[in-house]
């Protein structure tokens, strides 16, 4: 079942210069449950096609179809609530919100969905021991580490239940350890509640991982392989 | 997770950057508190002096004695008048009074001068007249004798005891004639005054000019100058023409304007003030929101409303706000009271100037509430206005670059 489907996605930056197509008319499909890797050299496209995917960046022409649902004909309002209920986010450089504790960043979410309160504590204290930080749940991100901070961003992105969670680079600042360690956690998470889990990533450990892996270049699809995993 | 716990934590997040910010509101709110406290007791000060040495808040008199001042504009001090004054529960005295002009006489010397008529307790009640008494003794109800203003008196050649000739015309253009020893001599802190005014019992004025009964004009005290407005208005109300009323406003235009002119210096003194504020204000701002630029993209990224996320940044922005303004006049208050109770002391020629124009030489103070609020109210348009940039910010934002930041 195809919980993504992208149609003839494009994206042209207008400088005064040149014109870029960071993505060129991408058409590709994502199941549910998928642990995909979109890699590619540095420029190639990987970042952009992921926003659009995640309603971050307007594309020039196509479509996102998540769930049934054209994200890009949603008003601004209604693409904030539908980020919000369907999309997870993991970032570079983990972008947890520094005056909140790790437990708040994960029950922000929530909070924000507007769950109720013995709801979001409950979630928020499984998942930070699922991530396994339950011990660090009232620590501010500048007291955790790098892969810890990564684990509650993690925790974050599964605390609205989403139907995907897109990774942009999720281990480039992390250490080997802290970095398997987090794939690991991943893994186990994309098999445990059944999420869509996309990474775009040039890390080869992550792409070890993956299960699918779709090469982009130049803004299109080069090649597009699945792989059975442990 | 309350939007306010956010936008309180991410006060302290630097927190001096928070402490200077709201320090220069609070140093705002103190000199702007101070300064107005100072000028509102300059003018409180004045209006007390003019109001209770002469003129009263209010005054009664009839129309044609507005327009012309001769003893046959004057009217007789009937009950329905009387009743109007004493229902007025604002008017905490009030004293009559036979105002007219006439010479002044001792041997060979001979001067114009201001006769006043006046029930001496009332008046003494009214305007404090007693304390002006230099030599001899105040006057009694019952007296024929005269108070002398000093230069008048030096003028004259005259002293307690001696002897003076007032002749002028009367009612309906009697002659006014009569002989009055003299009770004692004023001084008064006007130069002005002191050259021209005697006064005397009313009902040696009123048999003087042949106008028995009649007065010039009734002259009205209130607590304070606050209570003004509503009794003026009330007044104006019940009393019906011939007579009329008039403030010391009306009466007092030029310190009205002297008032009205250093209000409006001390305003552009202070709009200075607190745009140098506003702009500090503004730049920490500015700071607060481009450092924060990533983690705003990232909050609406995971779904926080643009609205929501405008709503914290405003909250903080009124919280600087609110800290300094707060502070600023929780200080004010005390400092402001200490100088109310004890008015500075001036000294030298400061001193000598004041005393010249009949003004007690002290700097006052003022408490008056309008006083410290409207700084609250200052700070609180200053806020909403440096607000407006956050805001716009947090619905402006482009997600993309604020998460490539």
């Amino acid at each position: 079942m195809n919980v993504i489907e992208i149609k003839g996605l494009t994206k042209i930056y207008n400088t005064s210069e040149v014109i870029v197509k960071a993505v060129n008319g991408i058409d590709i499909n994502f199941e549910k449950g998928e642990f995909t890797a979109i890699v590619g050299p540095s420029g190639s496209g990987k970042t952009t096609f992921l926003n659009m995917l995640g309603g971050l960046d307007k594309p020039t022409s196509g479509k996102v179809i998540i769930g049934g649902v054209d994200v890009w004909k949603l008003s601004s309002r209604q693409l904030i609530d539908f980020r919000m209920n369907n999309i997870g986010f993991v970032f570079q450089s983990y972008n947890l919100i520094p005056v909140l504790t790790a437990g708040e960043n994960v029950e922000f979410i929530m909070h924000l969905q507007g769950k109720p309160k013995k709801e979001r504590k409950q979630r928020t204290k499984d998942l930070l021991e699922a991530v396994g930080i339950g011990n660090r749940i009232n620590a501010r991100p500048s007291k955790l580490s790098g892969g810890q901070q990564q684990r509650v961003a993690v925790a974050r992105a599964l605390a609205s239940k989403p139907e995907f969670i897109l990774a942009d680079e999720p281990t480039a600042n992390l250490d080997s350890t802290a970095t398997n360690s987090l794939l690991e956690l991943m893994s186990k998470m994309n098999k445990k509640y059944n999420t869509t889990f996309i990474f775009a990533t040039h890390d080869q450990r992550v792409i070890d991982k993956a299960h699918r892996i779709v090469t982009i270049e130049d803004g299109k699809i080069l090649s597009d392989e699945c792989f059975e995993r442990d | 997770m309350k939007i306010f716990t956010i936008a309180w934590r991410n006060l302290w997040r630097k927190p001096w950057r928070t402490v200077i910010s709201s320090g220069s509101i609070f140093f705002g709110v103190l000199l702007s508190t101070f300064m107005t406290s100072m000028q509102y007791g300059s003018y409180e000060s004045m209006i007390n002096n003019v109001v209770k040495f002469y003129s009263g808040y209010m005054q009664i008199f009839t129309e044609d004695y507005h327009e012309n001042k001769t003893i046959n504009n004057t009217f007789i001090f009937n009950g329905s008048i009387k009743q109007i004054i004493e229902d007025e529960p604002k008017v905490t005295n009030y004293t009559p009074r036979l105002e007219y002009f006439s010479l002044a006489s001792s041997e060979n010397l001979t001067k114009g001068s201001i006769i006043i008529g006046i029930d001496p307790i009332r008046e003494n009640m009214v305007t404090g007249l007693k304390k002006w008494v230099e030599k001899g003794r105040y006057l009694s109800k019952d007296d024929d004798a005269v108070l002398i203003a000093t230069d008048l008196a030096k003028y004259l050649n005259v002293g307690v005891g001696d002897t003076i000739v007032l002749y002028g015309q009367g009612y309906h253009g009697v002659l006014a004639a009569g002989i009055y020893p003299v009770k004692g001599i004023l001084n008064f802190p006007s130069p002005e005054l002191n050259k021209q005014f005697i006064y005397m019992p009313l009902n040696s004025c009123q048999q003087l000019f042949s106008a028995p009964n009649r007065l010039s004009s009734l002259v009205l005290m209130l607590h304070d100058n606050y209570q003004l407005p509503s009794a003026l208005s009330h007044l104006k109300s019940k009393i019906k023409p011939p007579f009329m009323i008039r403030s010391w406003e009306e009466l007092q235009p030029g310190l009205v304007q002297m008032i009205e002119g250093d209000k409006a210096g001390g305003l552009f003194m202070k709009s200075i003030l607190y745009l140098i504020i506003t702009f500090g204000i503004l730049g920490t701002i500015l700071m607060m929101v481009s450092e924060r630029k990533r983690e705003l993209g990232v909050m609406i990224a995971i779904g926080m409303q643009r609205y929501l996320l405008s709503r914290i940044l405003f909250i903080e922005t009124f919280f600087i706000g609110l800290l300094g303004a707060a502070a600023g006049i929780i200080v004010s208050i005390p400092i402001t009271y200490y100088y109310y109770l004890n008015p500075v002391p001036l000294e030298g020629d400061a001193a000598k100037t004041m005393i010249d124009m009949g003004i007690e030489p002290y700097m006052y103070f003022s408490i008056q509430p309008d006083i410290y609020y409207v700084q609250a109210v200052v700070v609180f348009i200053i806020t909403l206005f440096i607000a407006v940039y956050p805001v716009i910010k947090a619905y402006t934002l482009s997600l993309t670059s604020a998460l490539r930041s």
